[in-house]
């Protein structure tokens, strides 16, 4: 199976791990990510924030790129799949838009490519029976509160990703695994996302009261799906833990990397040694349970 | 209580700007008020996304050029989805911080306004973005030097953060898009 792949400007940075699993979980199960050539930003939250026509002609850049390849478009990142989706909404349903961008690109999209997570390949492209046949460990038990966060599931209209309310994407990825996908309410509650730099405050009243609801739900660990979602429940539990006085210790860790482990790939491949708080319990966890 | 609505003020100008920007009709919205109770801000701020569609209906400029929501608001889309009127509220503040860019309207806490403008100067630059360099300009920006400054060497000892941008992006769209947009860009 053939995709172009756009990785996202994370995969380049912050999201090193998340990139490095991906591409492991796909060479693993013979997916074959082609990784658009040239591919740049989608313009992510700033472009929403500053201009329509901006926000839309970013990330439509790309799927002109990928509409070249012939291939669907794979993304991980929950921003870029979110503004690759928001573009082709606009372009296929307003002709003035579609005009506009074309005049602003120089050639015309028509927004016909279609924008697959990462998740979404593994569930209905490879199926549950495909993935647990090339499992060889498993989570054996292990407590995950699956997290979704906004952008894959909202607006549903347009990503059509899963139920915005609850969606259950992971929690079946969870399960197919070995492990058991808790139930809690904070699924697609907001971490804070874009404010990671420039409101800091606002992400740590956010991510507290996910990271209390994981906890309290039991959870052993956090599976995600988005490189934002990832650092900021990740790297702010230290100053959650100063400033609201909780103490947080709960590895929050992307889907792929548990994917990883239980094909059998090395933790260090997987870039298991980036996240902050250790998920080195995981990582013993599921060696032994073959 | 009888609210009287002059039709000045409902043709009144930032209301019709919001609406040209956003392509929102905002005059559906029923005040149910689902936007304000699923928004993950509402406990932190003091006004609310269903009163900046009342404060639009009523044409309140400076009061909602000065709302602490505006740069608050985290784009969940919580709102928009929840709304039975299906108004895209997520597109209203997007409309509302355009036009408070462009008056120069109070610089809130954070300054997310200058956050945008340097995010988009590393794409425009690299066609991708470039962490270190877009928080160091934050940081003198803001005078924010201290914060965060733990984390950096963990980070880059991680690998978790680029040193360097990357020149593999491909420009010729992004020149395009930005040489296109520059007047309304202002990065």
């Amino acid at each position: 199976m053939k995709y172009a792949y756009y990785p996202g400007c994370s995969a380049d940075s912050t999201a090193r791990d998340q990139y490095m699993s991906v591409n492991e979980v796909a060479l693993a199960l013979n997916i074959e990510l082609i990784e658009l050539k040239g591919w740049t930003c989608c313009g992510s939250t700033p472009a929403h924030h500053t201009d329509k026509n901006l926000s839309i002609a970013l990330p439509a850049a790309n799927l002109l790129m990928a509409k070249k390849t012939g291939f669907d478009m794979v993304v991980f990142c929950a921003a870029c799949y979110n503004r690759m989706k928001v573009a082709n909404h606009e372009i296929q349903t307003s002709p003035e838009i579609r005009r506009e961008i074309a005049a602003t690109l120089g050639e015309d999209y028509d927004g016909s490519v279609k924008v697959r997570h990462f998740v979404e390949v593994l569930l209905k492209d490879i199926g549950a029976k495909k993935l647990q046949d090339a499992f060889s460990h498993s989570l054996d038990g292990l407590k995950v509160a699956s997290y979704y966060g906004c952008l894959l599931v909202r607006p549903h209209d347009i990503t059509q990703f899963d139920d915005p309310e609850n969606p259950v994407l992971i929690d079946n990825l969870v399960t197919i695994m070995g492990g058991e996908s808790v139930d809690w309410p904070n699924k697609v509650e907001c971490c804070g996302g874009g404010f990671a730099l420039s409101r800091t405050d606002i992400v740590i009243e956010l991510s507290d009261s996910i990271l209390n609801m994981a906890k309290v739900s039991g959870a052993q660990c956090m599976a995600v799906a988005c490189p934002m979602c990832q650092i900021n429940l990740d790297m702010r539990q230290n100053d959650i833990n100063k400033t609201k006085n909780r103490d947080y210790n709960l590895p929050v860790v992307y889907i792929t990397q548990l994917l990883g482990l239980c094909l059998g790939v090395s933790p260090k491949k997987l870039g298991m040694d980036k996240s902050v708080v250790s998920p080195k319990p995981i990582i013993e966890l599921v060696k032994t349970a073959e | 209580m009888a609210i009287v609505i002059s039709k000045e003020k409902v043709r009144a100008d930032l209301t019709t700007e919001v609406q040209k920007i956003s392509g929102i009709d905002i005059r559906s919205c029923l005040q149910c008020k689902k936007c304000s109770n699923g928004c993950p801000v509402t406990g932190l701020t003091k006004v609310h996304p269903s009163d900046i569609i009342r404060g639009l209906q009523l044409n309140e400029r400076d009061k909602l050029f000065n709302c602490d929501l505006v740069w608050m608001c985290a784009s969940c889309e919580t709102c928009f989805e929840r709304c039975p009127m299906k108004i895209n509220m997520a597109a209203v503040m997007d409309a509302l911080r355009i036009i408070a860019v462009r008056n120069n309207a109070s610089r809130q806490k954070g300054n997310v306004a200058l956050f945008n403008k340097l995010f988009l100067r590393t794409v425009r630059m690299f066609g991708r973005t470039y962490d270190i360099g877009m928080i160091a300009a934050y940081k003198l920006g803001t005078s924010s030097y201290l914060q965060d400054t733990d984390k950096f060497p963990m980070m880059l000892l991680k690998g978790k953060i680029a040193l360097t941008p990357s020149f593999k992006a491909d420009k010729k769209y992004t020149n395009r898009i930005f040489a296109r947009n520059q007047d309304r860009i202002n990065s």
